[in-house]
């Protein structure tokens, strides 16, 4: 047993007052969860602190929250090792305001991106279960329904079983740093689950559903690649590689998309293939009027980005930052020296003709060093 | 100390400043940078996203290369550790994965080994704190930062997903910008965007977010009393620094911090001058600094 003090966000809409702070001191096992400790100052402290939990194993996706800052489901989190996490931040720097035993509390909020109820409760409707909705979270398959089961190959649904184990817990919502900048972003939770049917062999609606979410201006081109949803899974769903995939796909159908999102990809990977490091020049110009050199028939889209990223251009140039030739003529830049440049384009050969794509969710990590009884056993 | 060094794309286009500094201070730190002149792009993500067998393969070359010098390898860009780290995270995982990447070098008279000599990659950062040492850094300190308020931003790519960015080994890689911080005389600037993103990713599909993104973090730094901010990845000092006046005008405040590269934020420390670290290119003013570290300096 360990004494360990919770500093709860607390709010009641019909009390009239702003959020505040609230300390309980609990006492448990290293080994309980921060849920146990919130039950156990309900219980104890405050009947009226209110949190939304059930299942207590990280099934059933209630009890989402912050810990020190990171949201994560209270049920999964150790109560000490959520004390380790407190008190690292709080030591770290000699001259930071954190310091001082106070603040070696664990800091407990409601979920982010989110409106808050009460207290830890937030409304999952309009940030979380109105944009699972947006992404038409069923199947929609061809032709008349067959007289028994579908059936599909085993190996044809591995690709999506990681998408399949999400619990609609909220955390990367909460967590999303794209949504907490453009609060319209359809969101991780809601473009994982969309992998889910765009990866399914028996929709018949996957180009559709592509074009539908690289269109939205709050679609897969949104998602800043922070890798912030990631950490936050309880389940490992990974929802930023579940929307990288869902570009993949868009970038295989080739579609288009107003936001430049396939046209950037495309330029990267032709210029990584030409030059073996970053043409930023080609880049830009290539991301917004794809073959403009030598067609010269850049799009209304295409003149209004290269026209709003001038100013930024124009000061570069002044600072002495892009003020040389092959930082602003499209196509100077260099390639690698002395046939690196080919050993690149062998690299590419051999990649696009096979494009495997390894996923340790599924095929999970190698253990290379046998156990001692097993190194004797094949010896 | 000898490493073969990776400077990455942005640290030879529109951030030089960073390149050359890093040069600079390594002689002084007598770190012997081997630079890997032959080597590719990581692929920022961008690559995977198009092909994830590309991406792995054009960073496997990059190891190979690496590890044909015998030496450990070093970045200078926090975007370089995080898409190079993800590639070996899966090259690593499986030998017959590895052994199909490997076809495509062998041409090239080319390998890579998981685990050869020890083998690693580290950002500038993580080597400074974990093989350089600190202790070592401080001896070096010819004009402490005394009195100069840093705010420490990270980028992403080298704190999160933690799994995958060696934290159960080095569980505080997330506190070494504030370390070398303090081992340098300065005083560390808490606020909330320290280890946010910057939004450079999305700069040309959503301009408006990504830019929302940088001017707030900006912003929230100088509301908590920064006179500067450091960082490890050129990347983010696009957005935060390049872009700053656009960023100033989406958040509809003015904005005006400077943005230290990390191996500036040492040189200064060392000695050096900001024109020699490259500080009169940036676009936020770096005067501020200049002027505090003139004012904090005994007379």
């Amino acid at each position: 047993m360990a004494e360990y003090t919770l500093k709860v966000r607390r709010y009641q809409p019909e009390s009239g007052e702003g959020p505040y702070w609230e300390e309980f001191k609990v006492d448990l096992d290293p080994s309980l969860s921060v849920l146990d400790g919130i039950l156990q100052a309900k219980d104890r402290d405050d009947g009226s602190l209110s949190v939304r939990c059930s299942c207590r194993a990280a099934i059933c996706g209630s009890c989402g929250m912050k810990v020190n800052g990171s949201s994560t489901l209270a049920c999964k989190t150790q109560i000490g090792h959520a004390q380790e996490q407190a008190s690292k931040f709080a030591n770290a720097t000699q001259s930071g305001a954190r310091t001082g035993a106070e603040d070696t509390a664990i800091v407990v909020e409601p979920m982010g991106n989110m409106p808050v109820i009460k207290d830890l409760i937030t409304d999952m409707e309009s940030t979380h279960w109105e944009k699972v909705r947006r992404v038409t979270p069923w199947l929609l398959p061809a032709g008349e329904p067959p007289e028994r089961e579908y059936v599909v190959e085993p190996e044809s649904m591995i690709d999506i079983t990681q998408s399949m184990a999400c619990i609609q817990c909220g955390a990367c919502v909460s967590a999303c740093l794209s949504m907490e900048a453009d609060p319209d972003f359809i969101g991780p939770a809601a473009l994982a689950k969309a992998y889910r049917f765009v990866g399914d062999p028996r929709d018949a609606e996957t180009e559709e559903r592509l074009h539908d979410l690289a269109h939205d201006p709050h679609g897969i081109y949104d998602c800043t690649h922070c890798f912030s949803c990631i950490d936050a899974c309880p389940k490992g769903v990974a929802p930023m590689d579940q929307i990288m995939r869902l570009r993949r796909r868009a970038g295989e159908q080739g579609i288009e998309d107003p936001h430049n999102g396939h046209n950037h990809e495309a330029a990267f990977v032709k210029i990584i293939e030409k030059k073996g490091t970053l043409d930023e020049a080609l880049l830009q110009q290539e991301s917004y009027a794809p073959g403009v050199k030598g067609k010269l028939k850049p799009s209304k889209a295409a003149i209004e980005g290269l026209g709003k990223s001038l100013p930024t251009v124009l000061r570069a140039i002044r600072s002495g930052k892009a003020r040389s030739l092959r930082k602003l003529i499209p196509g100077v830049h260099p390639k690698l020296p002395g046939g690196a440049q080919d050993e690149v384009k062998a690299i590419y050969k051999h990649a696009e003709e096979h494009r495997e794509e390894f996923n340790i969710y599924i095929q999970g990590e190698e253990d290379l060093e046998p156990e001692p009884d097993e190194e004797e056993a094949t010896a | 100390m000898k490493v073969a060094y990776w400077p990455g794309c942005v640290s030879r286009g529109f951030t030089t400043e960073l390149h050359g500094s890093m040069e600079l201070i390594a002689e002084r730190m007598g770190i012997e940078l081997v630079t890997l002149d032959r080597a590719n792009c990581c692929g920022a993500g961008v690559i995977a996203e198009h092909n994830q067998e590309l991406a792995d393969t054009l960073n496997a070359r990059t190891f190979a290369l690496a590890q044909q010098t015998g030496l450990g390898m070093m970045n200078i860009c926090s975007t370089c550790q995080g898409a190079q780290s993800e590639c070996q995270q899966r090259l690593d995982a499986d030998s017959a994965y590895r052994a199909h990447i490997n076809e495509a070098l062998a041409g090239q008279g080319l390998e890579y080994v998981k685990g050869k000599d020890g083998f690693a990659n580290k950002n500038f950062l993580w080597l400074l704190v974990e093989d350089y040492g600190l202790d070592k850094l401080s001896e070096l300190v010819t004009r402490p930062l005394s009195g100069l308020r840093v705010g420490p931003f990270y980028g992403c790519y080298v704190v999160r997903p933690k799994d995958r960015l060696g934290y159960e080994e080095h569980p505080e890689r997330d506190l070494y910008l504030e370390k070398v911080i303090e081992a340098l005389g300065g005083e560390v600037v808490e606020y909330d965007g320290a280890r946010k993103c910057c939004g450079f990713p999305i700069i040309t599909m959503n301009r408006e977010t990504s830019l929302r993104q940088a001017g707030t973090h900006v912003g929230d730094a100088l509301d908590a009393g920064a006179d500067c901010l450091v960082t490890p990845c050129p990347l983010c000092h696009l957005n935060l620094d390049m872009q700053q006046p656009e960023a100033a005008k989406v958040v509809n405040r003015d904005l005006d911090l400077a943005v230290l590269h990390l191996p500036q934020l040492v040189g200064l420390a060392l000695g050096f001058e900001p024109k020699q670290l490259g500080m009169s290119r940036h676009i936020a003013s770096t005067d501020w600094v200049r002027e505090r570290l003139e004012a904090g300096a005994p007379a």
